[in-house]
Order: structure tokens, then sequence, then C-alpha cells
């Protein structure tokens, strides 16, 4: 553990609304503490250009503990920065050494358009979700009771760990055609695990793959990147499941 | 007779609630397009409220100051939820969820309020799976529980340490598919400033467009507040960073009574401070109190030994470790309520016995689970002669399965593996219990506004047990709001659109306007984040885990002082009409400098200690229970609901005298 | 074949030229997928390049993904430059000489089978051999990515079975193309 703590320079893109050109900006940043984490970092900088008479750097985050999904950041080429299964919120800055440059973009994709500075405006994944993400069950509370239908552990498992994305959108960051084909294929994956789900599988991806080639996102060639990036681990199996989801609708539809 | 009316429905207690429901008005559904409803917040409350409502009919009108309903701080919830189903056969009942929920919140909660929320706790399970929330299993395929703090049955549902998430999901899938189907009109990245009252009722919200900076007007023949609470106040808390009081806040300068304030969990197991720029702290699910054993050492040269770091914690011998908990508590030993536990903690802390370099942490230690879990799974396995190590990678394994992704995040935040050296823990700023004054119906003292989940007062008297959060804001908000606000709406069906052109929207609108501007003019020295750190300093030094008369009259002059300094010099860079967080924090935080002077003088007044509330004043002084809290039921044994009065500190508290006909008040023992 | 024996692979040769199953169904379905693979693969990748129009002023995609994964559509293109290449030099001669000139014999002005003879003289030059050994390391790159892409996206994909069909694409797009190296290099070494 030093006492001394890192100076890194800082190249951050800086774009003042969706409709101005952004450029790079360079800032120095001194005495950074490694048990901050890359958020607090940056919290650091904006007291700095506060204090100068600066405009803070706009990013987008809020529950601090990785599961909102609301932080973001493209951190020197990678989508949440160098550390595997975490958020840039969790991402800590004893990743990085003294003197290291670092790269902060903001998410890009035609269908993440920025709003300010790091901010990018992710509701096409809302769009997708409206377009059949759920179960149509109403909220009575007087459906039938929850043991009645037994699922199997496993299929329970997986439908959870499909069900644990936190629409981040690194995926979509990462991947080389800015697909949002594991973001997609995780809710559909989570409900044709199921037997909650399945009465409205076909309607469900049908819609949902529809909704997303609308919105602009590229499409999947198998590179696996956004596996490698996702924080939550959302694995490849989902983008197979909704292929194979997708066959089966469309043969029948 | 007080001017608080609960409106508790008459009759037994179990059934108040059925009678209430049948003896409703309700809204024809031809009708029910007619109305408009505005929800402000989308998390397990305003999310499952919005979802209802527009299902049932209503135009709902929902607001999320984060770019996606989905991103509420219900999210985070780790642990579980509780209902009432029994499916363990250990004995649960909803007379027993009732009971343990107004015996943990320490008997300042409504007793017709909690024995509904035990009653439809039920009810959320089956809908949620229903919906297709994934919760965890058992290999036959049935639902597993697991135990929480406070409570001698396993009744908690969870989805490994992401419950939160998974019930807000749910919900955010029944919005969206409203949504769809365009009965919600979703507006994200807007941020209610001002509530809107017409002949006294609540009509509308002056909202800012956090985007573009444009000031909006929103009507609605209601409006319900779900907001989340207001730990915030104390700037380092588990909460998210936006999370904020200023929409309760803003509905309690237009009238809505601000009840019982200063009641704030502290939830005992969080990841210890690490440094000045500490933003946030994280939670470290309660759950893990299952199966990780608190201790301290025994000696004070082992304190300072793991503090310089000639020792490891794994060095100490048994004999070498003071389980407090156990050893203070042998009846629920790790799984005392929350506040008990993190007093506790506090107290060895004081004692001079924190284990980490600020001395304010202590061990949660999963050793000896690890071990057990081990030579389970050897026996299961038939690995009858498995070596230690076999027996260690087997409980690990188990241990992975339950709380992997806490572990993973400790790990990834800390860089400890707690695997093999135990976490490290201190009490934190977690949920308040307090909040908007409401009715048996849910509405507040302005007629048409209702507040729901943790924004309201509610359920949890002066301290809430693990896991009820999550059952109170579904509650709320599938299966008690759509209900009974019906019973107002009943009486608006040939009122008609109501107009955003009437001079209590502009006068609304230019209030907040002009607020704003103000702020931004102030053009001074410092950041909001000095003044919202310097608020958070005195809250927590002297409105934490435990108050004194003299400390709380100390917070009360310093608020204001950091209020004063705060109009006077704060900088906001930037401009109005653009995004701006700055701008957004300024408003956020001027209001917690209101609220914090609050929170103190209601502290000040309640010369008890109840719940997360501790007085200093009033311990146990003999007996088995020296030094335990020490309730007043004489003289407190009511909801003190504060009326604004144009400053916090002039604030009238009004009471609402506590009945309960059907639990006797009994003083807390965990021993 | 050729490696082995002049007169099977001169047998072989004329049946697959002159075989009508062979001609008018196999090579149409072929040529049918080729043209398809190729459109669509144009096609989505406009889709692609449209999806994101602002490009990272730093991406480390090498630390999330393979080499050959992110660059099918080079080694696309190079197999297609080949097969251009290939079409010019093998197949349009071979249309001219069997449907053109109408000669389906297979045969060369001596009298013998012409098809072996003329591998021999293509795989004297060094210059050709280099080409056609560079072409089919292109190819192995493709299908080092592309075997086991395609299951993946038709959906096959199983905890058990996707290693073996990893292991088994792998091995495809390795032996396949290192075998028509060695039919290049074994008859350049051969006539030297």
């Amino acid at each position: 553990m030093s006492d001394k703590g890192m100076n890194l320079t800082l190249k951050i893109w800086r774009q003042k609304d969706a409709q101005s050109q952004g450029k790079m900006e360079t800032y120095q940043i001194a005495d950074i503490s490694e048990h901050m984490s890359f958020l607090e970092m940056l919290d650091v900088l904006n007291e700095q250009l506060i204090s100068e008479g600066q405009e803070p750097v706009a990013f987008d985050h809020d529950c601090r503990e990785g599961i909102c999904g609301m932080c973001s950041l493209y951190i020197n080429g990678e989508a949440h920065g160098p550390d595997r299964g975490v958020t840039t919120c969790q991402l800590h800055m004893r990743m990085f050494n003294d003197g290291d440059t670092i790269y902060i973009e903001p998410f890009r994709a035609k269908a993440f358009p920025v709003v300010k500075d790091l901010v990018v405006d992710r509701s096409a994944f809302d769009r997708i979700q409206h377009s059949g993400g759920f179960v149509s069950v109403n909220t009575s509370g007087n459906t039938q009771d929850a043991n009645a239908l037994p699922i199997p552990k496993d299929d329970a498992d997986k439908a959870f760990d499909a069900a644990t994305c936190i629409g981040c959108g690194a995926c979509v960051a990462t991947c080389k055609n800015a697909s949002a084909m594991l973001y997609v294929s995780a809710k559909v994956s989570q409900f044709a695990l199921l037997p909650q789900g399945k009465v409205e599988a076909k309607d469900r991806v049908m819609n949902m793959v529809k909704q997303m080639d609308l919105e602009g996102f590229g499409n999947c060639t198998n590179t696996g990147a956004c596996e490698v990036e996702c924080p939550k681990g959302i694995s490849l199996d989902n983008i197979a499941r909704m292929n194979r989801e997708y066959l089966k609708a469309a043969i029948d539809k | 007779m007080s001017v608080l009316d609960s409106k508790v429905p008459e009759g037994p207690i179990k059934d108040k609630w059925t009678n209430h429901k049948n003896k409703i008005n309700l809204v024809n559904p031809a009708n029910k397009r007619l109305i408009d409803v505005i929800v402000v917040g989308t998390g397990l409350a305003g999310g499952s409220a919005a979802a209802s409502l527009a299902e049932m009919g209503y135009n709902v009108k929902a607001f999320a100051f984060q770019d996606s309903p989905r991103r509420a701080h219900s999210i985070a919830a780790q642990g579980g939820i509780n209902a009432a189903k029994n499916y363990q056969n250990d004995g649960d009942s909803t007379y027993r969820l009732f009971y343990d929920t107004v015996k943990g919140g320490d008997y300042r909660g409504r007793e017709a309020n909690v024995y509904r929320l035990a009653e439809v706790s039920a009810n959320i399970i089956d809908q949620c799976v229903a919906q297709g929330v994934p919760f965890a299993r058992e290999y036959g395929g049935l639902l597993d529980n697991r135990s929480f703090g406070g409570v001698l049955v396993s009744r908690t549902f969870y989805a490994k340490g992401q419950t939160g998430q998974q019930l807000l999901l749910g919900a955010y899938s029944a919005m969206n598919r409203q949504i769809g189907k365009g009965k919600i009109k979703m507006h994200n990245r807007h941020e209610m400033l001002e509530l809107v009252i017409v002949d006294g009722k609540a009509r509308g919200i002056i909202t800012r467009n956090l985007v573009n900076g444009k000031i909006e007007r929103h009507s609605a023949h209601a409006v319900v507040l779900a907001t989340g609470g207001y730990g915030n106040v104390f700037f380092l808390s588990t909460n998210a960073m936006g999370s904020n009081v200023t929409a309760a806040w803003r509905a309690h300068k237009k009238g809505a009574f601000f009840a019982n304030p200063c009641y704030t969990q502290i939830h005992p197991t969080c990841i210890p401070r690490s440094g000045e720029y500490q933003s946030k702290l994280t939670l470290m699910s309660e759950s893990l109190r299952n199966d990780g054993r608190i201790w301290v050492p025994k000696k004070m040269e082992d304190v300072e030994a793991i503090r310089n770091g000639s020792k490891k914690p794994v060095d100490l011998s048994e004999e070498e470790r003071d389980y407090y908990l156990e050893r203070r508590y042998p009846a629920f030993g790790n799984l005392v309520p929350r506040d008990v536990a993190s007093r506790a903690a506090k107290e060895r802390c004081d004692a001079g016995f924190g284990v980490n370099q600020t001395g304010e942490a202590v061990f949660l230690d999963f050793a000896s689970a690890i071990q057990r879990y081990g030579k389970e799974a050897a026996t299961v396995n038939g690995e009858s002669n498995a070596s230690k190590d076999r027996i260690t990678e087997l409980g690990e394994e188990v241990v992975r399965n339950k709380y992997g992704n806490l572990f993973q995040m400790y790990e990834k935040i800390v860089d400890d593996n707690p695997y093999k050296t135990p976490m490290k823990i201190y009490p934190a700023v977690h949920y308040t219990m307090g909040g908007l004054w409401v009715d048996y119906n849910l509405m507040t003292t302005i007629p048409g506004c209702y507040a729901a989940g943790e924004a309201n007062f509610s359920d949890h008297g002066a301290n809430r047990l693990g896991a009820s959060a999550l059952m109170q804001g579904l509650a709320d908000g599938y299966f008690v709001l759509p209900y009974t606000i019906g019973d107002y709406l009943a009486d608006e069906i040939r009122t008609g659109p109501i107009s955003i052109d009437l001079p209590e929207f502009v006068e609304a609108e230019k209030s907040v306007t002009d607020r704003l501007e103000t702020l931004m003019n102030i053009k001074g020295s410092k950041s909001v984040d000095h003044f919202h750190k310097e608020l958070g300093k005195v809250m927590w030094n002297n409105v934490g885990m435990a108050r004194n008369e003299a400390g709380l009259k100390e917070a009360i002059e310093k608020i204001r002082a950091i209020r004063d300094e705060f109009w006077k010099d704060v900088r906001i860079p930037g401009g109005m009409n653009e995004l701006n967080p700055e701008l957004e924090k300024a408003a956020r935080v001027a209001d917690f400098l209101e609220l914090g002077e609050l929170f103190a003088k209601d502290a000040l007044h309640r010369n008890e200690s109840c719940g997360g509330h501790f007085r200093e004043e009033s311990v146990e002084l003999d007996g088995e229970q020296k030094g335990e809290a020490k309730r007043d039921d004489v003289n407190f044994k009511y909801v003190a609901a504060w009326e604004w009065a144009g400053d916090p500190g002039e604030a009238v508290l009004h009471k609402e005298e506590l009945e309960f006909k059907d639990i006797e008040l009994k003083q807390r023992s965990y021993k | 074949m050729s490696v082995v024996s002049e007169d099977t692979f001169n047998s072989t040769s004329h049946f697959m030229g002159t075989n009508a199953v062979v001609q008018f169904v196999l090579q149409p379905i072929l040529a049918f997928g080729v043209i398809f693979h190729l459109s669509m693969g144009i096609y989505l990748d406009t889709q692609n390049n449209k999806a994101r129009s602002v490009k990272y002023a730093m991406n480390k995609p090498g630390t999330n993904s393979s080499w050959m994964s992110r660059n099918m559509k080079i080694t696309g293109i190079m197999i297609l430059l080949f097969l251009g290449l290939h079409f010019y030099d093998f197949w349009i001669p071979e249309l001219n000489t069997k449907y053109i000139v109408g000669d389906m014999s297979g045969l060369n002005e001596h009298g013998g089978m012409r098809y072996f003879e003329e591998l021999q003289h293509k795989f004297a030059d060094p210059i050709w051999v280099i080409l056609y050994v560079l072409s089919f390391v292109f190819l192995a790159l493709h299908l080092l990515h592309g075997f086991q892409s395609a299951f993946q996206s038709v959906g096959f994909r199983h905890t058990k079975y996707t290693p073996i069909i990893q292991k088994l694409g792998n091995i495809y797009a390795i032996v396949v193309p290192l075998g028509f190296m060695f039919i290049a290099i074994f008859h350049y070494v051969s006539q030297l």
C-alpha cells in the first residue's frame, strides 16, 4: 500500500449536448488512492474542475454498488474498464498505475446517442422491453399458489442467471457491430426457461427482435466479446437460445 | 381529538382489510378511463402501483429521475422478501408475521396497517411467481426460504443476493406491458420539484426535465409519491447517489405531515469506509448473518496486532475471540434485529476493539459455516474420510452458491478474499422508517396525495425487520393503494380533465423556477457536495446510532448554520437549461438541509429509546436488560407527525396515539 | 488423390466434371449458397457499420475476442479473391472447353486424360503455389471462427456438445486447408 497517491492523465470525451460536436480533452489529476472507485476518482476530478471554475464532467451513475446499471463508460478501450465482472462503479483504482493515461469515452452506438459528455440515452433498451419483455398476467394477486407450479431448480437457476442482466449496455458498447443480442436474449431466455413465459414465447421473441432491429442495433457475428465484458457474466447460451426460439417462432408464424 | 384521523376500519383486526375492501367506493371501468393518476418514483412501490393502476384502467403518468424505471434503488435490495406462507411448516402464520413486525418495530407501528401487510404478503409471492420472477428453488422444484434477523421462522423468499433486482424487474415488466399499451405514460429523467394543490386537493406536480432543464406541469386527479427514503441526509448511506427527500419534502411544505423523521435504520453489516473521498457505503446482506459469526478480539493487544498487520484474524484461536452477539443475546445470537446488532458493534468499537485502521469495523466470519457445510456435503457425497482441504473446498462451494455475488462484490471493493479471511463490516445508514404520515388508505394529510413504500411512515414502527421493505413496497403498490385510491377517485368522475393553465400551476411553476434561479445565482465558492458532507458529518455524529439532548441541540444549531452558508456560498456551474447534475444535487441538498433539522428536532423531543432511535438518557439501569434500550410507553406511544409552519424549527407536533389491541406491549428481549 | 494416383485423380475429375447431378444440381446449390452467404454478409456488414457511427478513440477488442471472429470480412474477401482467380484460371476455361467448344472427352491432344497434367502444370509455378497456400491460410482462419459460429447462429448450443463441436470445428478448419496446401506443395516439390 503506497502512502502517496497516483498521478494520472485523463483523456475524456466532452460534448455539450446531443446536437454539439464533441472532442477528447486532457486533464491531470493527482494523489488518487488505490482504494477509490473509478467514479470516486471522477468525483475528485469534478470537485477540482468546479473549484477551477470549469464545467464538471457529466456521467451517469446511481446505486454505486453494481446493480442499477446506470453507470457506463468505455475506459481504456473496454466497457466498464479493464477489470472483469464489474461495472464502472465497482472498478477500483488499484487496477491502474501511477503515471497512467486513461481514456474515458461514452458507450458508442447509433442506438445510444450521447446526451452530454459521457451520458448516453439507452431508452432503446426500454422500448425493446415494452414490445414484449413481460408475462401478460394481471396484478390481481389471486393467481394460483406460488408452489402449485414446481419448476426444476436447474431451469429456475438458469432463468435467474439470465435475469441478472442489469441493462447497462456494455454488450452493445463492446460489440464491434453494436449488437444488442446479449441484452435481448437475456430477457427472452428468462421467460423461455420458465413455464409462465412459455405461453407467449413465440410472440415475445418475434416482437422483441423486431423492435431491436428497428432501434438500429447491429447484428451478432458471434465474436463473444459481449460475454467477456458483461459485468454480470450473462452467457452466450442465451443468444443461442434466442436464435433457437426465433427460428421456432419464424417457422410457425 | 387529534387532527389526525387514521381511518382504521372497525372490527376485529383479521377482518378489517376485508371489510374495508367490501365497503370501499369503486370507480366503474368506463369512468376510470377519464381519470389520471400521477405516480412519482418507479421502485417496488411506485412501479407496482403504476402497473396495477394502469391495469385497472386509470391513465397513469409515471416519473423517474433515472433513465429507466428499472434503475430505482429498490433494485439494490439483496436479501429477500418476507411472506407468511408457512411453506417450511415451522409454525408461521399471518398473525406471527404481524406479531414479529410489530415487535421488531418496537411497538411504534400502526397495528391495523401491519396486520394488512402480513395478510397480503402471501399474495405477493403468488403474484411475483406468476410474473416470472425467478426465486430460489429447492431440488424438488418448490420455493426455498431462509431466515432473517429478529424472527424464529424461515419465511424469507429470495433470489440469491439480488432479490430486490428480481422483484423490481418483475414490477418493471408489469409496467412495460402497460407502457406498451399506452396506459402508462413514462417520463424518465424527470424530477418532481413541486406538488400542485388546487382547492385543497393534490392536482399535479411540477417537474424538471433533467436532459434539457425544461420545467413542466403535469396534472392528475391524484398524486402518488413512491419516492423512497431520505437516508442520504447522512451523505454516506447505502442509498443510491440520487436518492433524495425532495418529492416528500415538497409535499410536506404544502401540507403533508412528516411522521417520525428520526426513525432511521442503521444496518449492521456494511463495508466500512476507507477514506474521505468515500461517496457511498455498500451493504452486505443481512442474510449473511445466517451463516456468518460476528466477533472482535477479546484482548486489546490482539486488536492492535491485527490493525498493524502483525497478526491475521485467522491466527486467533476460538478462546481469543469475543463473539459478542452470541455472548449477549444467546436466544437470537447473530440474528438479533438490525438496531440491536448495530448498537452492539458500535459498543465494541467505542470500547476500542474496532479491527481496522479507523477503529470502525468488526469481523463477520464464515469459517465455521464453511466447515459445517463442507462436512455435510462430504457426508452427502459419501466421502467419509475427506481431508480438511476437501471439506473446506466443499464448504466454500455451498457458501458460494448461497452468497456468491455478495462475496464477489466484497472482494472487488475491498480486495480481500472473504472465503479465506473474515469480512470486515460496520453499521451504516440504510433505511428510514419515518416518512410522510398516511392514513389506513395511504393518503397523506393532503387530500388526493398518497405515499407508498419507504416514502410513508406506516408499517415498520421504529425499526424495520430484514426482508420487510420489499414486502411493504409491493404490498402498497400491488394490493393496497390500487383499491384504496378508488375510494377517493370515486368522487372525481365528474371532475373532467384538469387544466395545467390553472393559476395554481402557473404559480407553482414560477416558484420552482425562482428557487432554481436563486440557487444558480449564488455563485459562491463551495461545491454542493461540500455542504452535503458537512451535513452528513453532523447527522452521523450527533443524530446517528446514539443520540443525547446536548448533541441534538448542537446538531440543530450546526445544521442551521450549514443551511445559511449553503444559501450564501454554494457554487453551481453550468446552466439551468441543460443536463446539470450539480443543479440537481443542489436542489436536493437544499431540502435535506431542512429535513435534517426536523429530524434532529424529532429525535430531541422523543426522550425514549425505541428501535433505531436510541437516546442515551433512556437505558435500562439494572437487571438482565442492563444497558439495553428503554422504551417509554407511557409518554411516547404515539406517532409524531410534524406540520410545516414556515421553518423546520417551527414545525408543529401532532400526535397519533397508537392502540395495541391485539398485541401486548412488552419490552423487546432477544436474550 | 492426385498425390496417390494419377489415374484415380483423372477419372474422378472427369466424373465430377461431366456428371449431370454434380454439374446441374450440386453445383448450382453450392453457387447459390456462396452468393447467399456473400450477399447476406455484405447486407449485414452494411447494417453493422451503420450501428456505430462515431468510433472509439481507444479500443482494445483484442482483450475480449479473437482476431478471427472480428475479421471474417477480411478473411472472407481474401477467399473470394482466390475464388475469382480460380474461376478465371480454371472454371471459365473448363466451361469453354466443355460447353462452348463441346469437348466433353476430358482428353488432351495426345489422347491421354488431361486433368492431372494440367494440375501438375499449374503447380510448377512457385507464385501460384504461394497464392494457393495463402488462400487456404485465410480459409483456415475463416473456418476457425465460422464453423462453430454457424452452430451458435442456428441456436445449437449445449454444455456437453458445444465444446466437442468447437474442437471438431478447429480440427476441420485446420486439417482441410492443410490438405489442400499439401497438394500444392507436393506437386511443386515433386516437379523440382
